[in-house]
């Protein structure tokens, strides 16, 4: 701070506690929405105070029957996208470490080309080659499958850029050190730079997990059958109800559910994920 | 292009290190682009039972179909909107957050969890709030006069899809542009005091200058946000309607392609997409290279 203002100073605490309540308040209601009974919202107006009906709505999703669009319990459907980040997650930090190991320390003809066709996938996110890349998924029978979930995200150029721009800093005489204890090219990749990359890899690691938890349109449309939906895109199907009013208490206690866990990685490791938004976007 | 002065030399190795990405890329990231364009130009008839090649007929199509028009404009507007909106209550948020001692941390903490959560849920949190029967804020806004009603009025629709995004957004500039200012020197600012000049011209002529390429970079990460990553956040909320007043590029491809099931028309549109992709990437990586221009 340059000088000392006081008016200044409230203002930005105001302004900071302003931000804070502007962006929890769309989480409060649906927590509140979540806490009360299905008949609470005939009447009219959402309740703005918590209910108490809330660990038995919540008992009620995660074990599912409450819904007729979700023929699942949600305790499933949290599995599933468990199961989906943890392999988009792991699957893009293991082939962009290796791919860019091969990048930076060989040199062998074509490498070029590698590189450009990495760094093209950056221009084709999945959303603008849906059909086809549907017809390749349901052409290699990988509909209603983990594999068809995680393998066609698993392609990433921005892991592979951080590795590369991790592995530039690495002294070239750590390799050559390596190389006279009669390292290989192996043992050097295992012993020296995996581990000198482990912060890398843990904030990559939290990036990923949020990226893949969150699919939506990908689960949606190579998912036909329930028992391989993941939350994210398990929710719209509860809200889709023709008729009557959908029941409320169940999808604001799902969104809560699916909330959970990416925000508690977000928390608990906030230098990591802080670390890993900022040197992804390099 | 880099690499190390010092290599291995191993003939096998370095295909086999880089076999398990470039299989992934190839077969589903270029093969599927490459379909897309190929497809582009053929047009099917009504029973799917004959495929012809038509040229650019379908290019030509789009450009002369008043609801891709339509949906073009739409994007534009969504897009702009929402980038403007979350980049400034972002920089306002990061501006008293670089000026509080007190509690950086905590406030920092408390603003940036939002990025965690998926745009569809952010989708169906705010369809809540502004359900025309029982949301919160339709009820407010009823009770001072605006009869709010997103399934019928398009400017509802419009701002109701603009907010759930940009709230989406805010935590991620919110660290962006926080990474910025605590990287402007301390120093400057305090000979600017020295001088005379008061915090907003401060503002003006040290701060918002040195802030260029965070803001730059930012407006074009937001564009891209918006463009594709906000599929979901339309597809929980409005569902492209009413009147197509939200069907933004990306959600018409997916609607003309599984439900309209124009393959070639729907082709035609993910190659323009690719298209925009390929000239927004190059602005930002062409900008990152030359890094400052004040």
């Amino acid at each position: 701070m340059v000088e000392n203002r006081r008016f200044l100073d409230i203002l930005a605490h105001a302004v900071l506690l302003l931000g804070v309540l502007a962006v929890a308040f769309p989480v409060y209601v649906a927590f509140v929405a979540s806490t009360h009974p299905s008949s609470d919202f005939v009447s009219g107006v959402v309740p703005l105070l918590p209910g108490s009906e809330g660990l038995a709505t919540y008992r009620e999703v995660l074990a599912g029957g409450g819904s007729t669009q979700m023929s699942v319990p949600i305790a499933l459907a949290l599995k599933n996208s468990l199961i989906m980040a943890l392999a988009i997650a792991l699957g893009k930090i293991a082939i962009s470490i290796l791919s860019a190991y091969a990048i930076v320390w060989f040199r062998f003809p074509l490498r070029q080309l590698a590189f450009w066709a990495i760094f093209i996938t950056l221009m084709l996110p999945v959303e603008v080659r849906i059909v086809p890349t549907f017809k390749v998924v349901a052409d290699l029978g990988l509909l209603n499958s983990y594999a068809g979930l995680s393998v066609p995200l698993i392609a990433s150029a921005t892991a592979t850029f951080l590795f590369r721009q991790v592995f530039l800093t690495i002294p070239d005489e750590l390799m050559e050190a390596a190389r006279i204890d009669g390292a290989g090219p192996i043992r050097f990749f295992r012993d020296v730079l995996v581990p000198l990359s482990q912060t890398n890899i843990a904030a990559l690691f939290v990036i990923l997990f949020i990226y893949g938890w969150n699919q939506y349109l990908w689960p949606i449309l190579i998912t036909t059958d329930d028992s391989f939906t993941t939350v994210v895109a398990g929710i719209k199907r509860m809200a889709d109800v023709t008729d009557g009013e959908p029941r409320w208490n169940d999808i604001m206690a799902t969104a809560m559910l699916a909330m959970a866990p990416p925000a508690l990685v977000v928390i608990v490791m906030q230098r990591l994920f802080v670390k890993g938004l900022v040197e992804t976007e390099k | 292009m880099q690499h190390k002065r010092t290599t291995f030399r191993h003939r096998g190795l370095p295909y086999l290190l880089l076999a398990p990405q470039l299989a992934v890329t190839g077969v589903f990231f270029l093969w599927p682009a490459g379909q897309a364009v190929w497809q582009s130009f053929l047009r099917e008839d009504a029973f799917g039972l004959k495929t012809s090649f038509v040229g650019l007929a379908n290019y030509t199509k789009l450009l002369h179909d008043p609801q891709y028009l339509g949906s073009l404009h739409v994007t534009v507007i969504f897009s702009l909107a929402t980038a403007a909106l979350s980049i400034v209550s972002a920089l306002v948020l990061a501006l008293a957050a670089d000026r509080v001692l007190r509690g950086p941390r905590v406030y920092t903490a408390l603003l940036v969890w939002p990025y965690a959560v998926a745009p569809a849920i952010a989708g169906v949190l705010w369809w809540f709030l502004f359900n025309p029967t029982i949301g919160i804020l339709s009820y407010a806004l009823r009770a001072l006069g605006h009869d709010w009603n997103h399934l019928l009025d398009k400017t509802d629709a419009m701002v109701l899809v603009i907010l759930a995004a940009a709230w989406k957004q805010v935590s991620y500039n919110f660290l962006f542009f926080l990474a910025g200012l605590q990287a402007i020197p301390a120093s400057l600012r305090e000979a600017a005091a020295i001088d005379g000049a008061g915090p907003v011209k401060r503002f003006f002529t040290i701060v918002a200058p040195l802030l260029s390429p965070t803001t730059f970079f930012l407006l074009v990460v937001n564009v891209v946000y918006t463009m594709f990553d906000t599929f979901a956040v339309i597809d929980a909320t409005t569902e492209g309607g009413p009147a197509q007043a939200t069907n933004i590029l990306v959600y018409k491809v997916y609607r003309d392609g599984f439900i309209g099931l124009d393959l070639g028309g729907s082709a035609a549109q993910s190659v323009v997409l690719m298209g925009i992709v390929i000239v927004l990437t190059v602005v930002q990586f062409r900008f990152i290279e030359r890094k400052v221009t004040y």
